[in-house]
Order: C-alpha cells, then sequence, then structure tokens
C-alpha cells in the first residue's frame, strides 16, 4: 500500500521535471559565479596585453628606475616611482591614522562595551563605509586642508598629508571591525585565565588578547593597506594631480589612481603611448594591491584556525 | 587563634545531616555500601533490593593509608550561600568548612552546580552581568568575605589561583606564562621573576621538562604539560587558595595521573578546591569530599567516609553510578 502511494504521490514525469529544472538552475548559478571569475580574468589579460604594448616602447629598466612621470609632455619621461612614492606616501599617513584609532576602537567594543552597546556601535561605524568616497575628497580639500593650513601655513592646497589623513579616517570603521572580529576571536577561556590571576580588563586586553588576536590585527591593518592603495576619489580631489618623486606629505603629488583618473578623463587616442601608459600604472597598483591581499587573506585565515 | 569554633569531625557531619542517619537512610532496602566497596567485589544486592535496575557498582579505590585528617584549621568558611544568574537561584544556601591545606572535592551531576560555586571563590561571576551573591565566603585568618558587596574581585584573585577545565596558557612564552601574574603584581626585577618563575615550574613539576625552552611558545607544549604551566602560573603567585575546574576532563590517563599526583603534592603548600566530575579522582585526590546535586549540598563529609560509608541515599546512589 505505501509503496504505490508514494508512487502516485511522486510521478515519473513530475520526477523528471524537477531533475531538469534543478540542473537549469544549477547551470545559472555556475554561470553567475562564472561571470566574476572571467571579468577578473579578462581585467588581467587586458591589462598585461596593454602594458606588453606599453612595454614595446618604454624599456621595463626605465620603468622601475627613472624617477620623472611625464608620458603627456613632449619630453616624455615613464618612470613610475613618482606615483608609487606618492601612493606609499599617502598610504603611510592613512596608515598613522587608522592603526590606532581602528585598534583603539576595537579594543573598547571587544573587551569594555556591554553587549548592548556593541551592538548598536558597530552598525554605525559600518556605516561610515558607506559614505561615498567623493564626499571624503571634498571633506578633505574644503575642510581638512584649510584646518591644517592654520597649523602649517605653508601647505599647499594640494597635499599628500591631508588626502591620508582622511583616507585613514575612511578606513577606520573597516580596520576596527576586522580587528575586532579578531579579538572576538580569541577564547573567552584565555581572558578568564588572565582575569583569575587578578588582571584589570585593560591589562587582559593589552597582555593577553591583542597578542592572542595578533595575527588577526595585522590581516586588518594589511587589508587597511590595500584599500588605502587602491584608493581614488580622496587622492584625485585632494593631494594635487602632479607626479612628483617624494615621500614628504606636506607637498602635493600624484599617486597612482589619481594617475589613471586623470588620462582616462582626457581624450587620449587609443593605442597611444600615454593610452597605454594607464594600463602599465594600473599592473603596477594590481599588483601592489594583490600583494597585501594575498599576505592579509592569509594572516586572516591563520588567526581563525589558531583556536 | 581562630575565632570561629572548629568543626570536629563528627560536627562536620552532624552539621550537614539532620535527619539521615547510616542506619534510617539505609532502610530502604540498598545494600551497605561500606561493605562492598571496603571488599572491593562486586555487590551482592539483598533479595528485598527493588531499587534500580543491577547497574554495575563502581569501585571506589581509597587510599586507606592516608589518614584522614580532621579540620584542624579553616581557611575558609562558606555561611549561607546563595548565588543567582538574574532571577535564577542557581546555588542554594550552601555552608562548607574549607580545611586549611587540604584537598576539598566538589562532585555531582552536571549542572548541579560544583563549578558555579568554585566560581564564587575567585568572583568570575562578575565578569558576567547580572548576577549576584548572598551570603558568606570568609578568608582566614582576616575574615575577609570573599563575596561581600564592597570587595573589589580583583583583590581577591590576587589572593585565590585557578586552573580551568581547558588549558589556556597565553599566546606567550613559557617564562612569560608563568611571570604573568607577578608582573601584573609589579615584579620587575629580572633575577626575581627568574627565580619565582623556576620555583613555581618546579612546584608544577614542569621544570625539568622545560628549563631549556623557557623562551618557546607555551602553546607549541602538549596538553598535560600546558595544564601544568597553568597550575605554575596559579602557583607563581603564592595563592592562598587554589581552585580546580575539572582540570583533567581534557587530558589523557597519564597527563591526569600526573595532574593528581601534582595536586596531592600541593597539598602542603596550598588549600585547594576541586571540581571533578570524575569520582575515582575526588576519592583519590581529596581529603575531604562535598557532593552537590540541583544547587544544594547533600553532603560534607572525610572523602574516606563519602566514599565507602555516606550518610545520604542521594550521595550513595551517584558514586555507586546509579544517576548523574
Amino acid at each position: 500500500m505505501a509503496a504505490t502511494k508514494s508512487e502516485e504521490l511522486i510521478s515519473r514525469s513530475g520526477l523528471r521535471y524537477r531533475k531538469v529544472r534543478d540542473r537549469i538552475i544549477e547551470t545559472l548559478l555556475l554561470a553567475s559565479a562564472l561571470v566574476a571569475v572571467f571579468t577578473t580574468l579578462a581585467i588581467v589579460a587586458i591589462l598585461l596585453i596593454e602594458s606588453a604594448a606599453f612595454f614595446e616602447h618604454v624599456s621595463l629598466k626605465e620603468f622601475l628606475t627613472d624617477t620623472m612621470w611625464t608620458p603627456l609632455f613632449a619630453d616624455a619621461h615613464y618612470g613610475i616611482l613618482p606615483l608609487v612614492a606618492g601612493t606609499l606616501t599617502t598610504t603611510m599617513v592613512a596608515l598613522c591614522v587608522a592603526v590606532p584609532v581602528g585598534t583603539a576602537i576595537a579594543i573598547y567594543l571587544s573587551e569594555f562595551a556591554s553587549h548592548r552597546l556593541r551592538e548598536t556601535v558597530k552598525p554605525i561605524l559600518e556605516l561610515l563605509g558607506a559614505v561615498p568616497t567623493v564626499v571624503y575628497g571634498y571633506f578633505a580639500l574644503m575642510a581638512v586642508t584649510p584646518l591644517l593650513q592654520k597649523i602649517f601655513p605653508e601647505l599647499p592646497g594640494f597635499n599628500m598629508l591631508s588626502a591620508g589623513l582622511v583616507i585613514g579616517l575612511m578606513i577606520v570603521p573597516y580596520v576596527a571591525s576586522v580587528s575586532e572580529d579578531a579579538m572576538r576571536a580569541v577564547p573567552r577561556y584565555m581572558r578568564e585565565g588572565s582575569y583569575a590571576m587578578g588582571a584589570t580588563r585593560l591589562q587582559t586586553a593589552l597582555r593577553v588578547v591583542v597578542p592572542g588576536a595578533f595575527s588577526g590585527l595585522a590581516a586588518a591593518f594589511i587589508l587597511g593597506i590595500s584599500r588605502a592603495v587602491g584608493e581614488t576619489m580622496v587622492v584625485a580631489i585632494a593631494a594635487g594631480m602632479q607626479p612628483n618623486f617624494t615621500f614628504d606629505p606636506t607637498e602635493q603629488a600624484a599617486t597612482i589612481t589619481a594617475y589613471i583618473v586623470q588620462v582616462s578623463l582626457g581624450d587620449l587616442p587609443h593605442g597611444s603611448i600615454g593610452y597605454q601608459s594607464i594600463f602599465a600604472a594600473g599592473l603596477v597598483l594590481m599588483l601592489i594591491t594583490l600583494f597585501f591581499n594575498v599576505i592579509g587573506f592569509s594572516l586572516t585565515r591563520r588567526f581563525r584556525e589558531a583556536y | 587563634m581562630d575565632p570561629l569554633p572548629l568543626p570536629q569531625k563528627d560536627q562536620l557531619v552532624t552539621a550537614m545531616e539532620t535527619t539521615a542517619k547510616p542506619g534510617t537512610a539505609k532502610s530502604g532496602g540498598g545494600a551497605p555500601i561500606q561493605e562492598t566497596a571496603l571488599r572491593n567485589e562486586e555487590p551482592a544486592r539483598s533479595s528485598q533490593s527493588s531499587v534500580g535496575p543491577a547497574t554495575p557498582r563502581v569501585a571506589i579505590a581509597v587510599d586507606d593509608t592516608r589518614q584522614a585528617r580532621a579540620i584542624t584549621s579553616v581557611k575558609a568558611q562558606v555561611e549561607n550561600l546563595n548565588f543567582y544568574y538574574g532571577q535564577n537561584r542557581a546555588l542554594k544556601n550552601l555552608s562548607i568548612p574549607i580545611a586549611d591545606k587540604q584537598v576539598t572535592a566538589l562532585i555531582g551531576p552536571s549542572g548541579c552546580g560544583k563549578s558555579t560555586f568554585l566560581r564564587c571563590f575567585n568572583r568570575m561571576h562578575d565578569l558576567q552581568p547580572d548576577t549576584r551573591y548572598e551570603g558568606s565566603i570568609t578568608l582566614h585568618p582576616d575574615n575577609l568575605n570573599l563575596v561581600g558587596s564592597g570587595i573589589d574581585p580583583i583583590e581577591v584573585r590576587m589572593r585565590i589561583g585557578m586552573v580551568f577545565q581547558k588549558p589556556n596558557p597565553f599566546p606567550k612564552t613559557i617564562f612569560e606564562n608563568v611571570a604573568y601574574g607577578l608582573r601584573l603584581r609589579g615584579v620587575r626585577s629580572r633575577a626575581t621573576l627568574a627565580e619565582e618563575v623556576e620555583k613555581a615550574l618546579r612546584g608544577a613539576a614542569l621544570w625539568d621538562e622545560v628549563k631549556d625552552r623557557l623562551q618557546d611558545s607555551a602553546l607549541a607544549l602538549s596538553g598535560g604539560q600546558m595544564q601544568r604551566l597553568c597550575i605554575a602560573r596559579a602557583l607563581a603567585t603564592k595563592p592562598e587558595i587554589l581552585l580546580f575546574d575539572e582540570p583533567t576532563s581534557a587530558l589523557d590517563p597519564i597527563a591526569t595521573a600526573k595532574i593528581e599526583e601534582l595536586i596531592s603534592t600541593l597539598r602542603d603548600q596550598v588549600t585547594v578546591l576541586i571540581v571533578t566530575h570524575n569520582m575515582q579522582q575526588a576519592a583519590r585526590v581529596s581529603d575531604y569530599t562535598a557532593f552537590m546535586y540541583l544547587g544544594e549540598l547533600i553532603e560534607f563529609d572525610e572523602a574516606a567516609k563519602i566514599f565507602t560509608n555516606p550518610s545520604k541515599k542521594a550521595t550513595e546512589d551517584y558514586i555507586t553510578g546509579r544517576y548523574g
């Protein structure tokens, strides 16, 4: 009886229909996953192809050692160093803000704040990440730079200091959030061990939780670096557009991203050397962020496995 | 010297048991546990015994050579202790003396409140919101009420050490783990630290195994070594009472044996309070044993008595493995 009943319920055609439907949906899901993969691969391929064309005109040696980047001038130089210097300088300034502030916020939220406060503050903090970066850019140019000029009257209107500081503020929520996750991953029994020895909350946070979360914190900082390196709008708006081989944050300079924006906005003929130069610059940028991301993610995985 | 009347052996028992006397409690038909346990045989339960199925009796090995010592000096006196998680009363009117430089074991089925009780001694509950103590745990000789509302939990924890269920060394070197408590107490001198660390590691029977790698990470040690490191960490600050919360439940039998041996030797220098769900362990290491059930103290007595001739039916049922 039971057997015939279930056969009636699941007819053969119905079963086949369900199987076919499953396969279609599975294929669609796979296709959407592949879109992302192919896009990434296509971007890398285009970067490589156009860069290869660029390196037919410019030697790798000149690219890596020349200290001038003037592809659009009559006297063209193709040294990436000024752009890399600008990128690293703004990133360093950003880290000087994001690392201490982000870590402090994370320590507070993870070790001191009550559960309710943490659940209220964290979403607000993450909301900061939803502010469009162009807003941060004008904030740097119109608010932070004038403020800094009161302290340093010599400071030019475009400078890496204000751009870097604002990028730092911008990645604080990100650094704080990842750091807090890392510190929360330190098991409770570790904290209890410290409290049982007579430690205060602060002593426990600094002497046990921070060392315990070290690889996670390092991952947070490195992922923060790769965000700062890739940041475009703030530097394009507030740091100036002139490639300048300097590590002095009070000067104006272009970063790799700012240069790409600047050139992409112009009307360079397709296939010209100036056009190709943005791909070479883009390739360098991608290699830098890829480098930091790989380190960051491997560290993240390590801290997840630690306990 | 002690203002409190020192309970004598018999008084201790009578304080706990008001109704049940050995003869009366067992009138329900249970076999005289003392005989069977001492003879270490399978029980020949009397035919009248209708209590439960014939579950095999757990043979509890009590170290008969160890002289059960009367409580000559009380390190801490628990008096009408109640503990609440929010509205939930987790401990109910507990009163026992903790004998100085002796091992007191807390046994009972899961959820009976033995760990909760243990954690009152170093105020670990204060780390959770919405917890409340009532009653007192008076630490002698200075009569400090450990659970008093005006008493700083950090001050309490400075005087009472704890070893946890899961070995929890800090992500630091072996040396820094042991030096942790000393550093918290402001010890800066390298010589003092080195000396105290060595002393603590020797006290925890770990020195010979780690003396050549004090600067290695503590997380590279084996589970048993980690647990002895945690004991050394607690010993380094010379606690007055050392709390053990099921210290061997995450360890293999050999590591467990070492820890038990260590606890027995620690008796000479520190008062030990140990929670264990392993009754053989309680029988092996403890001088006094408290049996708890559903947040209440059922029976407290010398270990030898609890494991051979308990006064209460519930205690007997538990230690013979009928529930729990």
